[in-house]
């Protein structure tokens, strides 16, 4: 039997009952902030800003025989609005309203969606708890004291509680797969240039990517399909068109799944272990074969991928200046003009990358860390290119450890980088990735395993998390929660 | 000591562009402020660049002109640093793998043709432009215009090769007269779309290795680099002179009160933190935008003078005025009649050339009003003598301002030429018959008489006969009478 509540079903049956007339795009949109957001939102505190008469502004205007007609979708806040603030979590962007929508979000109001706010973050996506976030913390709603991942952790936490049943990330170095597995739900990074990123806040052009979060596999193929365009307001999108991902639910006999025989045992909570054991069984259960290999690129990826995002970054956010939008320090002379409104306006966090990127950037130092990072990256490519031809798809944890507790890294910056170790090969490679949840470890926390595949091969990984999701539904739900949480269900 | 002067230029071009270099907006000069703006050149929060193709198939233009060896493959780079006129605080251009490398530019030395090598040529995006600052009660503010913000810029740096102020300046009105001839700027130093730098530099003469280098900025016309350069010039020799040395410097040129003020010094050089725009895919120059290149390239100002002086024997004042503007030398070719380049040369280098220059027109709006056909076809009446002076300049007079081709422009006015040999020798030799008594005086050597006789045919003409035709007549037919 499918939940009752309106706000507890997922994306596809909320717009088909829109379509159908029996449900109101305005009950549809409106469902999480009843009883949802009663009880959640203001421990959990996902949501940014959000505002009932835009809301009901973006409910009149969505057209209601669409893939996601009166869906209610909650914006990571680095996606420009026109109807919401963009804050970015941070400070320097002021009451900076966008005069345009980010791509991305106008072609989810065209397919009917309901933008109902903007969800918290880590200050421009730079963090991995959502601790670093100007505006206060995000927890994790399995455990108030923990933290619900990052820097995507508000759209993570309200996909989790059930405000929405779909929801916008950004996903640079596990951004969205990270939370989604703190969370317990579905988080997609989709091939670099697949997705636009025109109005998405830039922190690493070339390694962001906007990514979806849902708590079932067939509302992300749907918000894929929606979103997978071309559009030549960005010009580092891919060529070609975006593989086609209908058949998501086709099963995954003959699928070769990569087994990381090595690294991962080192540092890997038991419960991550246990979930990808399960996982790989449950694979192996619907068909697939279990193909061992080595994963590869260890903490050199790490060194590599905080060298270039925080050259990338420290050049993005030279534009937070004071000069033309957001906060202005007062100051009669230019220099302390840019200094104080800096000094000011951008967080720890986000000034220690800008420093460290400004440094590897800089005149006699640039071939010594930007260059070789930037070789380095050509050779972590080949070598994701190379394992490839061996499976289909990888089996990996998505992070070593279950969710960890508020305060637990913000003071050691080097422990919080060092927990992206799996994540950030695929923006490093530009390949997509999927968190898929695989149910509440002992301690109640979720536990979660990640797929990558080489670049276009989404179709694969939903396959894949299909099946994990159509095993797992009687052991992943937890009793008690199950009336709280609405996954999985249909 | 003697000292030889080593120049390299760096200038920027303004290309003609409908659209900006990175966006949509609209590429004019004028508009009020802050009004050809969008997310994209304002540098707004998530906005991304686009890359503008016809900016790129001007430089790959300009580049084949110059025989640039042009990159397959070439990378648009950020270059960084703070300034408020500068939306991103960074630059779109390019750096270590330019779209043009290579190729030159010649102008004239000591009388020769002479290549000025090029380093490299590249696409840019323009900064807004900040006017500084105004006074408002106690406070004092500063505006920024962002409509030239992303404007596209090509940045062209010579190798130094240059030696002394007038070279500069040959090479500046060369490249100007170029980039106007392909079309691709408007070329105007008054409305910043040609800006030049210049990299100034004295050694002992004789010598190899190039001496300290200063760079001169705001150079902005011609005359501007010319006696900014000089000044430099003779600052530096002052300073060697004395047996000081000169420190690397960037000095802003004062055109106002002709002097050079410092700008920083090499302690405050920017470290402009080059890297790759991961915005921006590699720039690839297909074989078909190169073959676009060779097609749309033209005859050059330089082999059209040539031609113009050699093959169609204009003095090589009129070629160069001529050549000039390629619309102005399209127009003479096509006005001229069979033979009678040199009669074009010269209505259109004095009547039509001021006719623009009063109205402050072109010669686009020149020719739109009077074709080349219509024009050449009174240049071939002019020639045929058909339309003595006078009637000419009359005709000349009516061209631009009504329609029809000469013969319906002197009916309309009522005007009757008369002229030609056959028409007026009869009429010489009546006045002759008629006043024998001064022909006499005329045949015994007085001048004067000779003004009455000529007065005389023009009345019978009724003011209608050319008196040079006149003249000339009657002094055939008094030689024939003084032999007989």
């Amino acid at each position: 039997m499918s939940p009752v509540e309106p706000w507890q079903r997922s994306a596809r049956s909320l717009a088909a009952e829109v379509r159908a007339g029996r449900l109101t795009a305005q009950a549809s949109a409106e469902s999480g902030f009843e009883a949802p957001a009663a009880r959640w939102e203001r421990d959990v505190h996902a949501i940014l800003s959000t505002d009932r008469s835009a809301r009901a502004r973006a409910v009149a205007e969505a057209p209601m025989q669409a893939v996601l007609s009166g869906v209610p979708v909650l914006l990571k806040d680095n996606l420009c609005t026109v109807d919401h603030p963009t804050t970015c979590g941070s400070r320097i962007l002021g009451e900076w309203r966008s005069p345009y929508d980010a791509t991305v979000v106008a072609r989810l109001r065209q397919a009917g969606a309901v933008v109902v706010g903007k969800g918290n973050m880590d200050e421009f996506a730079m963090g991995s708890s959502t601790e670093f976030s100007a505006f206060g913390p995000t927890r994790n709603p399995y455990d108030l004291a923990r933290v619900p991942g990052g820097s995507s952790g508000g759209p993570a936490a309200a996909v989790a509680y059930g405000l929405v049943p779909l929801a916008l990330g950004s996903d640079t170095g596990g951004s969205v797969r990270q939370p989604a597995a703190f969370c317990g739900v579905l988080g997609l990074k989709p091939t670099y240039g697949r997705l636009s990123r025109y109005g998405l806040v830039a922190f690493g052009s070339s390694l962001d990517q906007v990514g979806i979060f849902a708590r079932h596999v067939g509302d992300v193929a749907d918000a894929y399909r929606v979103l997978a365009h071309r559009d030549p307001f960005d010009a580092s999108m891919r060529e070609g068109q975006a593989p086609d991902v209908s058949t998501w639910d086709a099963g995954v006999r003959d699928l070769r799944f990569g087994w990381p025989a090595n690294l991962w045992r080192e540092g890997v909570d038991e419960a991550i272990v246990a979930a990808l054991e399960r996982a790989a069984g449950w694979l192996e259960h619907a068909g697939a074969k279990r193909v061992p290999f080595e994963f590869l690129p260890g903490t050199f990826a790490v060194a590599t991928y905080y060298l270039l995002a925080t050259a990338e970054a420290s050049s993005n956010l030279a534009r937070f200046d004071g000069v033309r939008y957001g906060l202005r320090a007062r100051s009669d002379e230019l220099t302390t003009l840019y200094t104080h409104t800096r000094g000011e306006g951008f967080g720890p966090e986000v000034r220690r990358r800008i420093l460290l990127g400004t440094y590897a950037l800089s005149a006699g130092y640039h071939d010594e860390y930007y260059l070789k990072a930037q070789r380095a990256r050509t050779r972590i490519v080949r070598e994701y290119a190379a394992a490839f031809a061996r499976c289909d798809v990888m089996l990996l944890p998505a992070t070593p450890t279950l969710a960890f507790k508020l305060g637990e890294k913000t003071e050691n910056p080097l422990a919080m980088y060092l927990s992206d170790v799996f994540t950030i090969g695929a923006n490093l490679a530009g390949i997509p990735g999927l968190s898929v949840p695989m149910g509440l470890a002992a301690g109640g926390l979720p536990a979660a395993v990640q797929l990558l595949g080489p670049a276009d091969s989404e179709l694969r990984l939903l396959q894949a998390a299909r099946a994990l999701e159509a095993e797992g539904r009687s052991d992943r739900v937890p009793r008690g929660y199950e009336r709280e949480f609405a996954w999985p269900g249909k | 000591m003697a000292w030889e002067v080593v120049i390299g230029l760096e200038c920027h071009v303004q290309l003609k562009t409908r659209s900006k270099m990175f966006c949509g907006c609209p590429n004019t000069f004028g508009a009020l402020p802050n009004t050809n703006v969008c997310p994209v050149c304002l540098g707004l929060p998530g906005a991304l660049p686009r890359t503008n193709r016809v900016a790129i198939a001007h430089a790959l233009l300009l580049g084949s002109v110059l025989g640039c060896r042009v990159r397959e493959e070439s990378v648009f780079a950020r270059k960084h640093y703070f300034y408020p006129d500068m939306p991103k605080n960074y630059q779109i251009s390019q750096y270590d793998r330019p779209l043009c490398e290579g190729g030159e530019l010649s102008i004239d030395r000591d009388g020769v043709r002479t290549g000025i090598a090029l380093t490299r040529i590249h696409c840019e995006e323009d900064a807004g432009k900040s006017f500084h600052p105004e006074r408002h009660g106690d406070r004092r503010l500063s505006r920024v215009d962002f409509n030239r913000a992303g404007v596209p810029l090509l940045e062209l740096v010579t190798e130094p090769v240059l030696r002394s102020p007038a070279e500069c300046a040959a090479f500046l009105t060369a490249l100007r007269r170029l980039v106007r001839w392909l079309g691709i700027s408007g070329g105007d130093m008054e409305k910043g779309q040609l800006r030049c730098d210049a990299n100034v530099s004295l050694r002992p003469a004789g010598s190899t290795p190039l001496g300290t280098k200063t760079e001169l900025k705001n150079l902005n016309t011609i005359k501007g680099v010319e006696r900014g350069v000089a000044a430099e010039i003779a600052r530096q020799a002052g300073i060697l002179d004395a047996g000081g040395r000169v420190t690397q410097a960037t000095l802003l040129f004062d055109a106002d009160r002709d002097r050079l003020a410092l700008m920083r010094t090499k302690e405050q050089a920017h470290d402009y933190r080059y890297m790759p725009d991961p915005d921006l895919p590699v720039l690839r120059v297909s074989e078909a935008m190169r073959a676009e290149a060779r097609r749309a390239t033209p005859e050059l100002p330089w082999a059209r003078e040539a031609r113009f002086r050699d093959a169609l024997q204009l003095p090589a004042y009129d070629a160069a005025v001529l050549t000039e503007s390629r619309e102005l030398s399209d127009y003479l070719e096509a006005c001229a009649p069979e033979g009678q380049h040199k009669l074009a040369s010269n209505w259109l280098m004095t009547e039509v050339l001021r006719w623009i220059r009063e109205r402050g027109a072109s010669i686009e709006e020149w020719s739109a009003r009077v074709s080349a056909e219509r024009f050449r076809e009174f240049l071939a009446r002019v020639a045929t003598r058909e339309l003595p002076g006078p009637i000419a300049k009359q005709v000349f007079a009516w061209l631009p301002e009504e329609d029809g081709d000469v013969a319906a422009l002197l009916e309309r006015h009522g005007v009757r030429v008369a002229s030609g040999e056959a028409t007026l020798r009869p009429l010489v030799r009546a006045v002759m018959a008629e006043h024998a008594a001064v022909v006499a005086q005329v045949l015994a050597g007085e001048e004067r008489p000779f003004g009455f006789l000529v007065g005389q045919v023009m009345k019978k003409s009724g003011g209608q006969a050319v008196p040079q035709e006149v003249q000339r007549l009657l002094r055939e037919e008094l030689a024939e009478r003084a032999r007989t």
